[in-house]
């Protein structure tokens, strides 16, 4: 076994650690955090079942931000379509048998990276071009973009032109899944592929890639419009009434 | 007129190239330690300001959710960074609300997330230093928490949340605002926001009845703390005089009169504003609240309606229950609370006015939305009908009513420019420029359309335009309130006016 083998499998390890572990307290801070007043931006459904709808539109078709400005709404929904399908994908390195539909959407999954680097093509540019948003980008917001960039074209070179040893690269994920370690194949793209995915699956908990979780938290997109109807009190607001008379 | 550059306005709504620094100054007044007191909050700056800032926004962050999924989620795509009615005003880029926000979420960094802690020029995490505090100060009180951005970000982050939480922050180390504190201070003191003591108000409501008596020959009655009454009617101070608030009061009676419901208002709860929303203090905004619920128990009273403001409705709508709640005591048949333009849209529809839409033919009409109405609330049981509702009701007394162009109505209004509590001289450049969007699509109205007024249904607004009107070559009475259109155009029963219908007819 090789010190590669062995160095991505811990970083693996880790790397999938921080980011279920990471991802998992972020979310259990979200939802423990109380909301004590009513604050949707209204209109705003009425019932739990138009919130869910509301939420669906906005994680699948950008509701808000098709409102706000179409190219921008365009190179986000680009990116994170392709990375989507991407993703889905992958599904097919950590699965064994692979799911059937996986593999229905092999080709889509492929061809979706173009779609992912043209987004993040754009939003960097856009980043760079548009004075407003250049002066709220922080260096953060510029690495994060190559990061992304950095995975997808890593990516597509191993998927259009080099292919490296697949099979093994699988064999060693279960492993590590498994905790049975088979070799990395080596290869000097998959290996910068594979540094930079962990690198991201480490940083996405304490970075701004929080918005994922965070748009299901939100109280302006999810919380039901009926203050009228119903009370809503949150403990530590209800400890303020044991004073009043009421 | 000003020691400031009025701006001039264009074909179109333009979004500004970001010019720095353009807008960096004091702020407005500082609390004086009276002020603060009242309120809860120390005197003057602490000593230690700084950690007892930290520890504040910490406390906060917890309290809530808003506030930490908002500092977490922003990736600075830059939506919202052209909705803001100040930036496209002054285009200082502090005024973008991803600017503003920043000037909270560069301190939340540098104290609360690693990234912050290990590498904070990395990931644009600042210590909360003086200069910091200055800017906050001073930015913090160019937002007017009208919720427009909002509706543009892809993860609903509300820029009026930072603010609140930035406010109650400075008010807790003793550097809150002059004139919000001030304010709520006389509320707890007198009742309302103008300090209008019992005798004052009775006095002015006489005034009022016999105004309308004079001019259509009914009794009108303007009741103020009449027990048993059905009807509890909180209205915004400014109603009881300023123009051209005095006039929807005049309407409100009016409709309630000929609806012959019986109502009053009270002088314990005679204010609707409720400025502790504007400083982000849930305690405070609960103290000014239960005013209403006590004012209700005292009196008897049915039913709770709320007079035309839009901020106020706001609280009456989505927090009077939650802050002052349960009003089981009240008829449940009726919303809790309910908005004046609900009370009249319904008579309207049971045909218990009789309306002659003529008396309004010398003016064509459009409609501000309020912010706060708009993003925050509902006038009917249906999403939308905050909307709808004012429409319906103009519509139904007015034979001339247009809107403004699309994107700047409804969900999409911009703000007057004086809402959040800015509403003070002190702040007149921030106002008067940050009004630029909603002058420029009035101007297209009043030249493509032929408008003469504007109505609106906030009495923030509706100073708010009356000052700043005149800046941009309107006159200042071109404002005006939905209520006092009702009004004109209510033929009462028995009136004067009534007697004149009857002969033209015949």
């Amino acid at each position: 076994m090789s010190i590669l083998t062995g160095f991505f499998a811990v970083l693996y390890s880790l790397a999938g650690i921080v980011l279920f572990g990471g991802l998992a307290y972020k979310i259990w801070v979200f939802f423990k955090t109380p909301a004590p007043l009513k604050i949707p931006t209204t209109p705003a459904p009425i019932t739990r079942a138009g919130v869910a709808f509301r939420l669906a539109r906005e994680v699948t078709v950008f509701e808000s931000l098709f409102k706000s400005n179409k190219w921008l709404w365009l190179f986000g929904w680009m990116f994170h379509l392709g990375l989507f399908l991407v993703l889905l994908r992958h599904l097919r390195y950590v699965t064994e048998p692979v799911w059937n539909w996986v593999v229905l959407i092999q080709p889509f999954g492929k061809y979706a990276s173009i779609l992912m680097v043209i987004g993040l093509l754009g939003l960097l540019t856009r980043r760079l071009v548009v004075d407003r948003v250049k002066y709220i980008s922080a260096p953060s917001d510029y690495l994060m973009l190559l990061l992304l960039l950095g995975i997808g074209m890593s990516g597509m070179l191993m998927t259009f032109v080099a292919t490296p040893d697949i099979v093994q690269l699988k064999r060693f994920l279960l492993g590590v899944m498994m905790f049975q370690w088979e070799d990395f194949p080596a290869s000097a793209i998959l290996t910068i592929h594979m540094l930079l995915v962990a690198l991201l699956m480490i940083i996405f908990p304490f970075s701004k890639l929080l918005h994922a979780p965070g748009v299901f938290f939100s109280p302006t997109r999810s919380q039901v419009d009926n203050p009228r109807e119903k009370r809503h009190v949150v403990s530590w607001a209800l400890k303020l009434e044991s004073g009043d008379k009421r | 007129m000003a020691d400031f550059e009025v701006p001039t306005i264009k074909e179109d709504i333009i979004v500004p190239h970001i010019n720095p620094g353009v807008m960096e100054g004091e702020g407005p007044f500082v609390a004086r330690p009276e002020h603060q007191e009242a309120l809860g909050f120390p005197g003057e700056l602490v000593d230690n300001w700084q950690e007892a800032a930290v520890a504040k926004m910490g406390e906060m962050l917890k309290k809530y959710r808003s506030l930490k999924v908002f500092m977490d989620s922003c990736v600075k795509c830059g939506a919202c960074t052209d909705k803001c009615h100040y930036f496209i005003g002054t285009a200082d880029p502090k005024n973008m609300p991803v600017g503003r926000q920043d000037l909270f979420r560069k301190v939340y960094r540098r104290y609360f997330t690693i990234g912050g802690k290990l590498f904070p020029k990395l990931v644009g995490a600042e210590d909360f230093t003086e200069e910091v505090l200055n800017d906050w100060y001073n930015y913090f009180h160019q937002c007017s928490e009208c919720r427009r951005c909002s509706v543009y970000c892809p993860y609903g982050i509300d820029t009026a949340e930072i603010t609140m939480a930035a406010r109650e922050i400075m008010a807790s180390i003793g550097k809150g605002m002059k004139y919000s504190n001030e304010i709520i201070g006389k509320v707890f003191k007198i009742g309302n926001n103008l300090g209008l003591p019992e005798p004052a108000l009775a006095d002015t409501l006489e005034g009022l009845e016999e105004e309308v008596e004079d001019d259509t020959g009914v009794a009108v009655k303007y009741p103020l703390d009449q027990k048993g009454a059905e009807i509890l009617l909180v209205t915004p101070s400014a109603d009881f005089f300023a123009e051209p608030h005095v006039d929807g009061l005049i309407g409100y009676g009016k409709v309630f009169h000929e609806a012959g419901v019986s109502w009053t208002l009270s002088s314990k709860a005679s204010e609707a504003a409720n400025f502790g929303l504007f400083i982000g203090s849930y305690e405070n905004m609960r103290r000014v609240a239960l005013r209403i619920r006590e004012a209700a128990i005292d009196l008897g009273v049915k039913r709770l309606i709320f007079g035309e403001c839009g901020h106020a409705w706001r609280v009456a709508y989505s927090f009077l229950n939650t802050l002052a709640g349960p009003f089981d005591f009240l008829d449940q048949r009726y919303p809790v609370p309910q908005h004046i333009l609900e009370f009249t849209l319904g008579e309207l529809k049971k045909g218990t006015l009789n309306i002659d839409k003529s008396q309004n033919d010398d003016m064509t009409l459009t409609f501000h939305d309020s912010c706060n109405v708009a993003r925050a609330s509902r006038i009917g049981p249906t999403p939308g009908s905050q909307f709808e509702t004012p429409r319906a009701v103009i519509k139904a007394v007015c034979n001339n009513f247009v809107d403004m162009r699309p994107d700047t109505i409804k969900e999409g209004t911009f703000c007057c420019g004086g809402g959040g509590g800015l509403l003070t001289d002190d702040l007149m450049e921030v106002r008067v420029k940050g009004a630029l969007p909603r002058m420029t699509a009035l101007k297209e109205v009043v030249e493509e359309e032929g408008v003469t007024h504007m109505a609106a249904i906030c009495a923030i607004c509706k100073s708010q335009f009356s000052k700043v009107l005149p800046y941009y070559g309107f006159g200042m009475d071109q404002i005006v309130s939905v209520h006092q259109l009702v009004s004109n155009a209510l033929i009462l029963k028995g009136s004067e006016q009534e007697s004149e219908q009857a002969e033209a007819g015949a």
